[in-house]
């Protein structure tokens, strides 16, 4: 209704103020204050907090290091040295920014594994989980980007790998390359354009993460059980409890990133990329960052090249419609007996895929990578499907406040409620 | 709601006093942390170590004819390096404290014994502007200084105003002879 | 407790993912694909989580630099002013700059000239161009050794190998014209006659100067130009991970006392 505002209920005078214009406050009290949020939660839950900060950390250092970079072929290897040994800090923000990049792929891809193990992909939330796989694609092509900006020799070379693998497509895939390049071959237009919308890119990531968190919050958290909040009693809110174990998490996974950038800041990295680009030299060996080995694996497991391109855009794809690959009724894998030991072969088979991606495709790595191959998209394809009709799932708990009452172990800080059945709880 | 969010903060007020009192620590323990890596960042701002070494340039003064001058940059601002005449220098030497706009003897504007040299900032004290003067077409002003195109303020020989808006003297870079024919400014 | 080992099982997993897949990638096929030998294990004063560079060798190693590799290798990252990093004073560090000619942009007719270099000058380099030192090296280009001892596999072993790996072809080895037999180098022929020898270059602190000790010098100042920030980084480094280890023991008993009224 035009000329309302907003009812507000905060006693300071200047927020209130605001909230009842822009009732940004009252959004922030529903939405992360008292939001009801499963008790249940393991430190799995973290990640996703972990992500935005990693995000954070990455847009921050990212306009710094902005500020002295030249996105110039002549000019951006050495504006990378000025940034690392002239400017105050430089190699610090610098670090922060490269390892920042592997950080935000670990930290994606266990948050990703969760979403698998506990179902959290399954209605009411497969929206959120498409959104996320969205929020994935983004991720990739902005490091990707990011990557190419040093202008080394692993940087000039990636990209023309990747860039070429569009011309597989019939008709118009040579056109689509040369659009893409600007150009020829992999040259200063390329450059220019890489380091825009590498700028661009985290900023329509966050909207996409906007929207991805708006979409959980009309649905609720999922949880380790998998099964439905039922009342009150399941959830606490938000702030305190998830504030305080949130902080927890962000600082071991600090501890984690600190390693890296203070003692062992090259280590994810390779030698190669040291070397100025040279067009007229390949290096021995083509090899993406680790995060992009897996799907570097499927890419080479094909000798086609177009079959190895869909093939390697299908990995990721499927991912899109995995909530109605899955047809098991029950959530969290916690409950399913039979499934667990698959999750973790498939895992075990994602992993091959990035050892099979870091050596040449000869001998013994051509067939691991096919076996592997195949293995991911049974899983998905065949598996899934036909394991949720034949599994029978364990009996879920009640409810979360139920199974948490009859867990008996000792992090609660009350006594047992005379009676309870101590029901030994499945573990992940 | 959740009955836990009533409980939180009232237990016995002993409980309740170690447990502000670890939030407080550890609340300020993130403050200090972050504040620290906030500096770092701010301080990348800061002029990076080339831009510092190459805080100081050096001058031949042997080309400059006498009655003429040469514009030259130091740290992105124009320095005026003029030879000045005999009648230059008396001109500017002879002037009266009393009629000056901003009062300063041209013996504080020069070097001892260097007093042919006059080397300014060669950036009007009005609004920034680059007052003409050095080459010998340019106009000078009716003191036979320099005058300022944008807004007609003059400088004597000294580089001192003699007609405003300017408010100021030309200011003096710091700067140092190393031999008689080679100065070193910054 | 469930809650922490699913926080393990978690850091376990990602490091497990980014440990195989990096250590897959470690050692590879540089050395597949050439059958060299990997280079032994050298001791080095900057590694660890407390290294530092051993100044006395970086400056020995920066004369073994001026007066054997520079005549071929540029550096042109470093600037003169750069070796207050290994300890040189602002008096040397001037003497050392004013010592070589570097290009001094162009005189009043537009020629380029050159004069005696400054703290600021970039290090002076042999060739003004690519095309010079392939013409003055038989057609091969020195690399440049800026970052030489990050832009290998294997790092300031693999330097310090090709530098002291130089020996007689084994017997059946065909060798290309113009090349040397290195021990190390991937194809085992490389363009670069031995550098170094025994005696090559006298230290004033009466250091030993056989190939190996010059060849630990010279390493140790090019782990440094490479990476001069080190010492300042492992040192902020454990200050930073002691301030989050005690972080992470303080947010936890914040939140074992948040949620001690909860069942969990």
């Amino acid at each position: 209704m035009a000329g309302q505002m907003h009812n507000s209920e905060f006693s300071n005078p200047v927020i209130q103020w605001i909230d009842t214009r822009l009732p940004i406050f009252t959004m922030l009290q529903k939405e992360y204050a008292v939001f009801p949020t499963p008790k249940n939660f393991n430190y799995f839950w973290n990640f996703g907090a972990l992500a935005m900060v990693t995000l954070g950390i990455m847009i921050v250092t990212g306009i710094l290091l902005a500020m002295n970079y030249q996105p110039n072929t002549n000019l951006a290897f050495d504006s990378v040295q000025h940034i690392m040994r002239d400017v105050n800090y430089g190699w610090l923000i610098r670090y922060l920014h490269q390892n920042g990049a592997s950080m935000f792929f670990i930290v994606t891809y266990i948050h990703m594994f969760r979403g698998l193990y506990y179902g959290s992909y399954k209605t009411p939330r497969e929206l959120l989980w498409m959104l996320g796989v969205v929020i994935l694609l983004l991720m990739m092509a902005t490091a990707f980007m990011g990557y190419v900006l040093p202008w080394g020799q692993m940087s000039y070379w990636g990209a023309t790998v990747i860039t070429n693998l569009f011309s597989a497509f019939p008709i118009v895939g040579h056109p689509i390359v040369t659009w893409l390049w600007g150009g020829f071959s992999v040259d200063n237009p390329t450059l220019n354009r890489f380091f825009s919308l590498h700028y661009l890119l985290p900023f329509v990531l966050t909207g996409v993460i906007f929207l991805h968190v708006a979409a959980l919050h009309v649905v609720g958290s999922n949880n380790p059980l998998g099964i439905d909040v039922k009342t009150p009693q399941d959830t606490v809110p938000f702030h305190p409890y998830y504030t305080a174990k949130d902080s927890v998490g962000i600082c071991v996974f600090l501890i984690v990133y600190a390693a890296f950038v203070f003692f062992m800041p090259n280590v994810l990295g390779d030698p190669n990329n040291f070397i100025p680009a040279n067009p007229l030299q390949t290096p021995a060996d083509i090899v993406p960052e680790w995060y992009f080995l897996p799907y570097y694996a499927i890419l080479r497991s094909i000798p086609n090249k177009l079959a190895g391109v869909c093939l390697m855009f299908s990995s990721i794809l499927v991912l899109f419609v995995l909530p109605w690959l899955d047809t098991s009724k029950v959530r969290s894998a916690r409950f399913r007996p039979l499934f667990r030991p698959f999750i973790f072969v498939w895992v075990a088979a994602v992993i091959l895929l990035g050892v099979c991606g870091a050596h040449k495709p000869e001998g013994i790595w051509v067939v691991l990578s096919r076996v592997a191959t195949l293995w991911y998209f049974l899983h998905f394809l065949v598996i899934m499907p036909v394991l949720g009709k034949l599994e029978t799932p364990l009996p879920l708990p009640e409810s979360i406040s139920r199974a948490v009452l009859g867990a008996g172990h000792g992090g609660g800080g009350g006594p047992l409620p005379g009676g309870a059945p101590a029901k030994p709880m499945e573990k992940a | 709601m959740s009955h836990a969010a009533a409980m939180h903060g009232h237990g016995p007020a002993g409980n309740v006093t170690k447990r502000d009192f670890l939030k407080l620590v550890t609340g300020a323990g993130a403050a200090i942390g972050g504040a620290a890596f906030a500096w770092t960042l701010v301080d990348s701002m800061n002029p990076s170590k080339d831009v510092l070494a190459l805080s100081a340039v050096e001058a031949d003064l042997a080309p400059i004819a006498e009655g003429s001058g040469i514009t030259i940059v130091w740290q992105g601002k124009p320095i005026f390096i003029r030879h000045r005449t005999p009648a230059e220098i008396k001109s500017a030497e002879d002037v009266q404290l009393s009629q000056l706009i901003d009062p300063q003897a041209d013996s504080a504007r020069v070097k001892p014994s260097h007093a042919q040299w006059i080397v300014l900032i060669g950036i009007c004290t009005h609004l920034g502007c680059v007052p003409l003067g050095n080459k010998p077409s340019d106009p000078r002003g009716d003191w036979g200084g320099w005058f300022c195109p944008c807004h007609g303020s003059q400088y004597d020989t000294s580089g001192r105003v003699r007609h405003g808006p300017a408010p100021a003297n030309l200011a003096l870079p710091p700067y140092a002879f190393e031999t008689d024919s080679k100065i070193k400014i910054g | 407790m469930r809650a922490v080992r699913s926080l393990f099982a978690a850091l376990a997993l990602g490091g497990l993912a980014a440990g195989s897949l990096v250590a897959s990638g470690l050692g590879a096929p540089a050395q597949a694909q050439e059958e060299v030998p990997t280079p032994p294990h050298q001791q080095w004063s900057w590694q660890g989580p407390f290294g530092t560079f051993d100044l006395a060798a970086a400056q020995r190693g920066f004369q073994v630099y001026s007066e054997v590799c520079s005549n071929c290798h540029a550096m042109k990252e470093l600037h003169y002013r750069d070796l207050a990093g290994i300890g040189l004073s602002p008096e040397q560090i001037q003497a050392v700059a004013a010592a070589v000619t570097v290009p001094q942009g162009v005189d009043d007719q537009g020629q380029p000239k050159e004069g005696p270099g400054t703290p600021g000058s970039q290090f002076r380099s042999p060739f003004p161009n690519e095309q010079a030192a392939r013409a003055a090296e038989n057609g091969a280009l020195p690399p440049d050794l800026s970052l030489i001892v990050n832009a290998r596999e294997g790092g300031p072993d693999y330097v310090f190998g090709i530098l002291t790996g130089f020996a007689e072809p084994p017997k059946g080895f065909t060798m290309q014209g113009g090349m040397n037999y290195n021990v190390y180098f991937p194809g085992h022929q490389i363009a670069m006659p031995q550098p170094l020898h025994d005696g090559q270059v006298a230290f004033a602190d009466g250091s030993p100067n056989n190939i190996g000790a010059e060849a630990h010098d010279v390493v140790t100042f090019l782990a440094w130009a490479a990476n001069p920030e080190l010492v300042q980084r492992k040192q902020i480094g454990w200050r930073v991970i002691l301030f989050l280890v005690v972080m992470t023991g303080l947010t936890y008993a914040v939140k074992r006392k948040t949620w001690a009224d909860v069942e969990h």
